[in-house]
């Protein structure tokens, strides 16, 4: 605890900072309200630009600022605008996507917490500076949107499950390498930008075909019955 | 140079034209003309690399490994493009689709071919990221193309499945990066290939076992590796043929490239003296590969849709290609780079009569469909020897590159020979149980004779048949060349 005081306040910020963006990732699991969710979602976005802003002007990566503004446009603005666009005009922003046991659920989660925790050590070790202690958080955040993923019912919030796994990754990188070159983020930024409209697409799709968009009503598909 | 420009630069125009040409029979004509180029431009850079090693080295780098597959990937990419315009000239005669869709279906097709050829030729392990995830991106609306709710649930988990999956591969690139920017002093190179391989022995091997778990989550979803493989049959059964034959012969195969080079690279850095197990990317390959080997091979029994057995077939190959790659050395290294050859070119084959087929019957349900031979004998005999092939007979390629296989298992894990064979022969009697109605027994009255274009079945299965009987000096050559860049020993 003396060792966390003893730092600056730009890295005390830092890692405040990320451990928000991990209470998002709990928002994420425990939300039940879809434009709740996607609202959340845009919060985690506006922290993790955030977050790289200070990791650049810590330790003087000028090139995480284009990433910074990169999420901050993307993560916290134009995805998010998109899926309640699209929930919108599918008529899917008020409804309610609850998760069947929250207790368990968020006690699974933290236990995915501590795990990480646990696999983050080597990989910690290698990373300079303050952002060694925020890679277990990085990778944390990787496994919950994994978990909202498995958990969630509605398409809707399956994809905000997705990008938050994409968050995760995409702190992942700041935080134990000061962000990817940058030829590969902006390669990776425009196939999430695609993957969000592609994903518009077929909820209009599912929408036609099933009438729904409960991911259960897809189950035509399996082997034996057919 | 030049070549590989027009390899890649090609299938992104065609994508870009054929997007916005709305007449069908220009756009099949230059869809596969587009392919045609690309073939050829393929070849020359082959013999270019072939002839004076390695070209590129900043954004782009071609060697032995990679060339072959480029030529494989514009081979099949071509002869698919060809036997698509009879196809979807009658899938819109029926109605299933219309001319905006058939705009779709050109323009994805290019703009996947250019994904694979990207992923291939680029230098850059995150790039090669990128054109894997767009790959996925291209081709997710062509599952859906036929907009049915059994097509558009494909689609969905598709999209999902694959784009967790290689999330995960993202992860593991970010933590191989971690690693070799220790000891790459550029940070902008630490994910070329090239920079990689040169610092392989100073790369920390804790980090790097861990990233290559990731990784090989993560590209094993895109392989169809049990049990990450939920996603390939239903994409492959609901989408329209000629996407199953890219989708089995190619992106399964760059796939499974990206988890080898990824493999060549873990297993420098785990070389070293201290490391708890220096084999654990073989050790995974093999056990992911021997699962999928096994598993898919029951599943054959029980499919009633023919293209979902070719595609727990497909899985099945991959399998025994991941685990070959798994278990290392050149004996079986060199097999599994001519099992990729041959699954490729005879999976494509098998697709596109059984494309043929299921317009003929109406159908993709194996219990209707009957009686091919009496019916359409060129289509009949074409799915019979095709899969004659598939299930490794001699004297096709895949008896050749399986029983490579099996000799380098026997070498190196005797024990491992008897799920082989056993898997071997339960996947044989699962294709066969199928097939013999489908293809023999009287027409049924109500079918005919369809216009078909065999021409790329006929490439393929000569090829195959080539391969089996006596490979050509400079294939073999070519191969060994692979095998030396892959195990650091040649074969021959």
């Amino acid at each position: 605890m003396t060792r966390y005081l003893e730092l600056q306040l730009v890295e005390q910020a830092i890692i405040t900072l990320a451990a928000m963006i991990l209470v998002t990732s709990f928002a994420l699991l425990g939300q039940s309200r879809v434009v709740a969710t996607i609202r959340t979602f845009a919060w985690q976005g506006w922290l993790l630009a955030l977050t790289t802003a200070l990791v650049a002007w810590d330790i003087g990566h000028p090139h995480l600022y284009v990433s910074a503004l990169l999420t901050a446009i993307l993560k916290g603005a134009l995805i998010p605008w998109l899926l309640t666009r699209q929930a919108r005009q599918l008529g899917i922003l008020r409804d309610v996507d609850s998760i069947v046991r929250p207790g368990i659920t968020l006690l699974i989660a933290s236990a995915l917490v501590v795990f990480c925790y646990s696999v983050a050590l080597p990989i910690g070790q290698l990373v300079e500076g303050v952002t060694r202690d925020v890679v277990a958080i990085s990778l944390a955040n990787v496994m919950l949107g994994m978990f909202m993923l498995v958990i969630r019912r509605k398409a809707v919030t399956q994809v905000v499950g997705f990008m938050a796994l994409e968050n995760g990754i995409f702190f992942a990188a700041v935080a134990a390498t000061q962000g990817m070159p940058m030829v590969v983020e902006l390669g990776v930024a425009f196939d999430v930008l695609v993957a969000v409209v592609l994903f518009g697409v077929i909820f209009f799709h599912i929408r036609e075909s099933i009438e729904s968009l409960d991911v259960d009503a897809l189950n035509r598909l399996s082997e034996g019955e057919k | 140079m030049i070549a590989l420009g027009w390899t890649l630069l090609f299938p992104l125009l065609g994508a870009l034209i054929l997007g916005w040409l709305a007449k069908p029979n220009a756009a099949s004509l230059l869809n596969i003309a587009t392919s045609a180029v690309g073939v050829m431009a393929s070849f020359v850079l082959a013999l270019q690399v072939l002839a004076s090693g390695p070209i590129g080295g900043g954004l782009f780098y071609i060697d032995a490994f990679n060339v072959y597959l480029i030529a494989l990937t514009a081979l099949v990419g071509f002869t698919t493009a060809i036997f698509s315009r009879p196809y979807m000239t009658h899938e819109l005669e029926q109605g299933r689709i219309g001319t905006g869709r058939l705009r779709l279906y050109h323009a994805s097709f290019q703009g996947f071919l250019f994904t694979m050829q990207l992923a291939l030729s680029t230098n850059n392990l995150g790039i090669m990221w990128v054109a894997l995830e767009g790959a996925t991106l291209a081709t997710v609306l062509l599952v859906s193309l036929y907009r049915t709710p059994e097509s558009v649930e494909a689609a969905w988990k598709y999209f999902i499945l694959c784009g967790v999956g290689i999330a995960q591969a993202l992860f593991g690139t970010v933590l191989l990066y971690l690693a070799a920017s220790q000891a790459i002093p550029d940070a902008d190179d630490a994910l070329l290939w090239t920079e990689l391989y040169r610092h392989a022995a100073e790369l920390e091997p804790s980090v790097m076992g861990i990233a290559f778990v990731f990784l090989m989550v993560g590209y094993g979803t895109k392989v169809g590796l049990v049990p990450l493989h939920n996603w390939l049959p239903d994409a492959h059964s609901e989408g329209p043929t000629p996407m199953s034959a890219v989708l089995s012969g190619l992106l399964l195969n760059v796939a499974l490239y990206a988890l080898v080079r990824v493999k060549m690279l873990v297993d420098g850095s785990l070389a070293g003296e201290t490391v708890h197990n220096p084999n654990l990317a073989g050790y995974l390959m093999m056990g992911f590969g021997m699962l999928s080997f096994i598993v898919a091979g029951l599943f054959l029994h029980r499919q009633r849709d023919i293209k979902r057995l070719f595609s727990y077939s497909s899985i099945e190959h991959m399998g025994l290609m991941t685990f070959a790659f798994g278990l290392g050395g050149p004996l079986a290294t060199f097999g599994a780079l001519l099992h990729m050859t041959v699954h490729s070119l005879t999976k494509s084959a098998i697709f596109v009569t059984v494309g043929h087929a299921s317009q003929i019957a109406g159908t993709q349900s194996m219990e209707r469909i009957r009686g091919l031979i009496s019916t359409q004998p060129s289509v009949g005999w074409g799915l019979l020897i095709g899969t004659v092939a598939i299930a490794g007979f001699p004297p096709f390629g895949v008896f050749t590159s399986e029983f490579l296989l099996l000799s380098a298992t026997m070498e190196a894990w005797p024990w491992l020979t008897i799920p082989l064979l056993v898997g071997i022969a339960v996947a044989f009697s699962g294709l066969f149980r199928h097939l013999q109605p489908m293809v023999f027994g009287a027409k049924p009255p109500s079918q005919d004779a369809l216009k078909v274009n065999m021409l790329p079945v006929y490439i393929h299965l000569f090829l195959v048949l080539w391969l089996g009987l006596a490979i050509p000096g400079f294939i073999a050559g070519w191969f060994d060349q692979v095998t030396q860049l892959i195990t650091g020993r040649g074969l021959l």
